[in-house]
């Protein structure tokens, strides 16, 4: 690191003088008058900064990516070729200074730099994702049939190789367990949006609003907790036993209500926005036409924030098929295809840890499974998600 | 002769008056918006309200067809009489008052919906059609009284969202008109249109007083003078003048009417 702290300094050292030298350079040129300048000493020396520190900065990173790190550290000539960058940058900016220079333009130039590089950040990490599962993917069906994986109905790993790993049981339990959780959570969500938005007093909704967002906080492992200790030996006691369903407190009933509670302030917050943003005017043509309350709810208010319902309800689908902690703790870990809610099953989540974590050779195909699983994972949750953009895209053209 | 006239057309207005406000105030939290009003307003007659912003006309107007329930901090007292019954009464339920006293908006508000559920919106909740036969006949009888049927017969499934602003606005009278109102309210209704579909919505409001007691806030004079028979002034809550619109406009009795219409306040 040794060698790379050497010219992080110097830009360091050089932006703080820059800053400085190009105020009073900018004052210099205007002979004292700040109004002969046509940017602002403030500008120019933003100017600078920026010039300065970004290019060298910029280079760091790009070789990063391109090469390891370690190569740059143990190179003089990459060290020189930043150095050189930063001077470069501020001894431009500093000569640039003049009269009529516009150090405004160039400087917002340099910030929307800035952003697009952290945008494309943000989108090239998905890529860079998608790049990594693809190519253990691929390696995966390299020594595993695909129609096994897609199609059979047989999930058992074993580590002395010659395993089943079909992802039917795992995408069953996944989809079962999401949606219970869904089945508990869109109508409770739902009605305590409606209330929050409808009839509420504001004073009411001020701390009912934040008091439901609370649970969107709670970290979901110990929402895994509660599934194993309270909610599991319940349901058990309760109504598995006595309904001769199962002797387990592991179920999927136990894991698709917890993660219901979870999935509850998604639905009833972004819920409440959307409501909140069907306009007063929709509501009083209602009402002036002799409808009550709960009419112009359910006709005109409902329909009227559908769509945007609807996306809310598909982003909380998407968190529940991507939930791991609580699946584990309360659904356990035995793939099995089977109707009854109160018996255990496992998602694809689960299966993707428990084989990724195990001892076995990460060429194997028990490892490179997980890969596999986790890309149709992703494809699925991709395509809930594309699917609610598009929804609530078209909801805002509903009305002006 | 003239007195017997003059006699007759009293008899018929007294005989004849659809609601009659006595001593209304409306109070916003601690602002005293409405002060002792006291207005008869006729059946089969279209009645404007005008006034400077902010002079309650809209205010009251909403109070004719308990609008300002829905706000938590609007408090009204006095008497407000529908053909002699008090509307704030705690007998009075404020929903079907609303189903019998019709509201067009200032801004067009037709529900995202298709035209022709929009129209038959009131008479489903109201269940004033007995099959869809019957519904059909409401929805063209009041797309054809809005004078909007020729446009939109052929489309009637279409968003309702997707039309003219004053083809809006009357699809928008059309909706009011199916729930069979005895009282057509209308909050400043041409205030988001242009003059074409303005003149459209005047015509309209012509022929509408064959059927209902229209009463129409507006801040057009020229409007008021153009489809009302009686005209009230408003001014900083009060209601400066009542009469006959050609009196109001030729022959105002107080100076502040005088000032108001001559373009001096307001």
């Amino acid at each position: 690191m040794q060698s790379l702290t050497i010219p992080l300094l110097v830009i360091l050292g050089l932006t703080i003088t820059g800053y400085f030298l190009a105020k009073t350079r900018a004052l210099q040129v205007a002979g004292g008058d700040i109004r002969k300048l046509v940017s602002l000493p403030k500008q120019h020396a933003l100017n600078t900064v920026l010039a300065t520190a970004i290019p060298p900065l910029a280079a760091i990173v790009l070789f990063s990516l391109y090469r390891r790190l370690a190569e740059a550290e143990g190179s003089w000539l990459f060290t020189l070729v930043v150095i050189a960058l930063a001077v470069t940058g501020f001894a431009l900016s500093l000569i640039g200074i003049k009269q009529e220079s516009r150090a405004r333009t160039f400087a917002e130039r340099w910030i929307m730099g800035l952003l697009i590089f952290a945008s494309t950040i943000a989108i090239m990490t998905t890529v860079g994702i998608v790049f990594s599962m693809l190519f253990e993917t691929f390696n995966f069906f390299e020594q595993y049939d695909w129609r096994d994986f897609f199609f059979s109905a047989n999930w058992s790993p074993n580590f002395r190789g010659n395993s089943d790993l079909g992802i039917l049981p795992l995408l069953w339990g996944t989809l079962y367990i999401s949606f219970i959780a869904l089945l508990f959570a869109v109508p409770i969500g739902l009605f305590a949006a409606i209330y929050l938005s409808e009839y509420a007093s504001s004073r009411m909704r001020s701390v009912a609003k934040p008091a439901i967002e609370i649970l969107a906080g709670i970290p979901t492992i110990v929402y895994g907790l509660f599934a194993l200790v309270t909610v599991g030996p319940f349901l058990r006691d309760y109504f598995a036993s006595p309904m001769g369903l199962g002797q387990s407190a592991s179920s999927v009933m136990t894991a698709g209500l917890v993660m219901g509670v979870m999935l509850i302030p998604f639905v009833s917050s972004l819920s409440d926005d959307i409501i909140n943003a069907v306009p007063q005017a929709m509501r009083d043509g209602s009402f002036g036409l002799g409808a009550t309350k709960s009419e112009t709810i359910r006709q005109v208010v409902i329909p009227a924030a559908l769509p945007g319902i609807v996306g809310a309800v598909l982003l909380a689908a998407s968190r529940a098929i991507g939930e791991t902690m609580i699946v584990v703790l309360g659904a356990g870990a035995a793939a099995r295809l089977s109707l009854n809610p109160f018996e255990a099953m496992t998602t694809v989540t689960v299966k993707i840890v428990s084989q990724l974590t195990g001892d076995t050779d990460f060429a194997s195909p028990e490892t490179l499974v997980a890969f596999a699983l986790g890309l149709t994972l992703f494809v699925i949750t991709l395509g809930l998600n594309v699917f609610a953009l598009f929804i609530v895209r078209k909801y805002r053209e509903q009305y002006e | 002769m003239e007195d017997m006239i003059q006699m007759d057309r009293t008899m018929s207005t007294q005989q004849d008056i659809k609601i009659e406000a006595k001593n209304v105030q409306v109070y916003y939290g601690d602002n005293h918006a409405i002060k002792d009003v006291d207005v008869q307003i006729a059946d089969k007659t279209v009645t404007a309200f005008i006034g400077p912003s902010g002079c309650g006309k809209s205010t009251f107007l909403r109070c004719i067809n308990r609008m300002n329930d829905t706000i938590d901090v609007c408090r009204v007292t006095g008497d407000i009489l529908l053909d002699g019954e008090d509307i704030y009464d705690p007998k009075v339920d404020p929903v079907q008052l609303r189903a019998k006293v019709g509201m067009v908006f200032q801004k067009p508000n037709p529900f995202p919906k298709s035209i022709y559920d929009n129209v038959a919106y009131g008479p489903k909740i109201h269940g004033l059609a007995r099959d869809k036969t019957d519904l059909d006949e409401i929805v063209e009888k009041s797309l054809r009284k809005a004078a909007l049927w020729n446009e939109v017969k052929d489309r009637l499934n279409a968003p309702g969202t997707g039309m003219s602003g004053g083809q809006q606005q009357r699809l928008c009278i059309a909706r009011a008109i199916a729930t069979a109102p005895e009282v057509l309210l209308m909050d400043e209704p041409c205030s988001a249109l242009d003059p074409i579909a303005t003149a459209q919505v005047e015509e309209l409001i012509d022929e509408l007083r064959q059927s209902f007691s229209v009463v129409i806030v507006t801040h057009s004079m020229q409007q008021a003078a153009r489809v009302s028979q009686k005209t009230a002034f408003f001014h900083l809550g009060n209601l400066v003048e009542f009469d006959d619109t050609d009196k109001i406009f030729t022959n105002p009795q107080d100076p502040r009417t005088e000032s108001y219409i001559s373009g001096r306040i307001g």
